[in-house]
């Protein structure tokens, strides 16, 4: 689904991604995690094209980024995207950031959109709330929101660039409930969290960073059992004394 | 120390003064602010644009207007236009271009320099998240400027657009230099006319004021009700 192929990406001098090679299999669940600062969001963002990068490419259902003839909007509306900062249009109602997309890039008529963005409001627990401003919810309320929004789109992979981190800590779990739920439901996913128990649960893989590098890319077990690198027990044994 | 003055003059010419001076000023003013509005965005997009030669042409257009001043404008555009058109259309003779249509090209021209630095402030206020947000659903560039970017920052900067649209509605006196019938022009005629000079000015003081003032007043009005909820 996803095949991220010797990617390497600078900041003038800076080098923040050092050959990236991994993939994603449909139907898979990947974790991405690494200190701050290690390239696992811009690795992330390079994937629909947010990022751009120097050398190597990435293909998204056999369609290459590098490729010239590449419609990258086309190719983003098909990969569903959840940020940090949640990214919910304020200007516009619940109901309207929803629809949006659907009917202006994916070119449906109001009714099915309407329909759509009313299912998935249930679906995220929100449906009483279809009518506000995204500035009259909480954080962990627009984020299922931005969940929501990106479902509607109907995608083939989902990428989640650290869902939770600016959340309050008691809305975290209203937003990884709804990950949980996708993931079980077969949904292909990448996603870049500090949540190790979010990776616990549903990971397939998990991938760790450092510097710009893909230091580990291992199963679920073999990353919280036995991580070869050090640097990788290092972090573990940080974030999970707590 | 008013008794020799006669403010009558007011009431026989306020019809005229009315139908001919304030509509033109008005329609001016809303026409010019529109148009320069739009102008002002496209000039403010070339800008923020990564197009090097677009961003070199909008800040050239931007620093050029604003160095020169407006009367100068008003003037060149007021006897060129006619050339210009001759050159651009290939007629054997300058085309004749109407007062008020006159006006309004140089005022929208003009003005779009204003407003292109405030909406550029408007579109920068606005977090680099939205734009990532809306390519991420599919948009292209244009539909993500026009359903999102613009639309918050035009409410952003509304009252600061506003607060232009007065200072423009006073400016559109200085047509007076190639003798348009503008409310000022309206009432220094008549006040030559009846030889009622202090009244008129007097008169035409006040009515500024008082739709400047009003004017104002909307603004921060507005400032509060359309205030995005964040």
């Amino acid at each position: 689904m996803i095949e991220i192929d010797n990617v390497s990406k600078w900041y003038g001098d800076f080098n923040v991604l050092k050959h990236c090679t991994t993939s994603v299999t449909k139907g898979e669940v990947v974790v991405v995690c690494g200190p701050s600062g290690s390239g696992k969001s811009t690795l992330i963002k390079t994937v629909n094209g947010l990022e751009e990068f120097q050398e190597g490419d990435i293909r998204v259902d056999g369609t290459a980024l590098k490729d010239k003839s590449t419609n990258l909007p086309k190719l983003r509306s098909r990969v569903g995207m959840v940020f940090q900062h949640f990214e919910l249009f304020p200007h516009l109602k619940i109901t309207e950031n929803l629809c949006l997309g659907q009917m202006k890039v994916l070119g449906r008529d109001r009714e099915t959109a309407m329909k759509k963005a009313t299912a998935l409001l249930e679906r995220v627990g929100l449906e009483a709330h279809a009518h506000k401003f995204p500035g009259q919810l909480s954080g962990g309320q627009q984020q299922r929101v931005a969940i929501a929004r990106a479902l509607c789109m109907d995608p083939i992979v989902m990428l989640f660039d650290e869902p939770t981190s600016a959340l309050d800590p008691e809305m975290v779990n209203e937003v990884l409930d709804v990950m949980v739920e996708l993931a079980r439901e077969g949904m292909t996913m990448m996603v870049v969290t500090h949540e190790m128990g979010f990776a616990r649960k549903v990971a397939n893989r998990v991938i760790f960073m450092d510097r710009g590098e893909i230091v580990e890319d291992a199963t679920k077990d073999d990353f919280f059992g036995k991580p070869r690198s050090e640097r990788a027990q290092q972090f573990l044994s940080k974030i999970l004394t707590h | 120390m008013f008794s020799d003055f006669d403010f009558g003059v007011i009431q026989r010419s306020l019809p005229y003064l009315i139908k001919e001076g304030l509509t033109f000023t008005l329609t001016l003013t809303a026409l010019s602010t529109i148009g320069g509005v739009i102008l002002g965005t496209l000039i403010a997009m070339a800008r923020l644009s990564s197009y090097r030669v677009l961003q070199v042409a909008g800040a050239g257009y931007v620093n050029f207007l604003r160095s020169l001043p407006l009367v100068l404008v008003i003037f060149w555009f007021y006897f060129l236009m006619p050339y210009i058109l001759q050159w651009v259309t290939g007629a054997s003779s300058p085309v004749p271009v109407g007062a008020f249509a006159s006006a309004l090209i140089t005022f929208t021209i003009f003005e779009a320099a204003y407003f292109s630095e405030i909406m550029r402030a408007g579109i920068q206020s606005i977090p680099r998240g939205q734009p990532a947000a809306a390519a991420a659903l599919g948009m292209n560039y244009w539909q993500s400027m026009w359903y999102i970017i613009l639309p918050q920052a035009f409410r952003n900067m509304l009252p600061v657009i506003l607060t232009q649209t007065i200072i423009l509605f006073q400016d559109t006196s200085l047509v007076y230099v190639v003798s348009l019938p503008d409310f000022l022009g309206a009432a220094s005629k008549v006040a030559q006319r009846d030889g009622r000079l202090v009244e008129m000015y007097i008169f035409a003081a006040i009515v500024y004021f008082i739709i400047s003032f009003f004017a104002s007043w909307l603004v921060k009005r507005l400032q509060a009700r359309i205030a995005i909820i964040r």
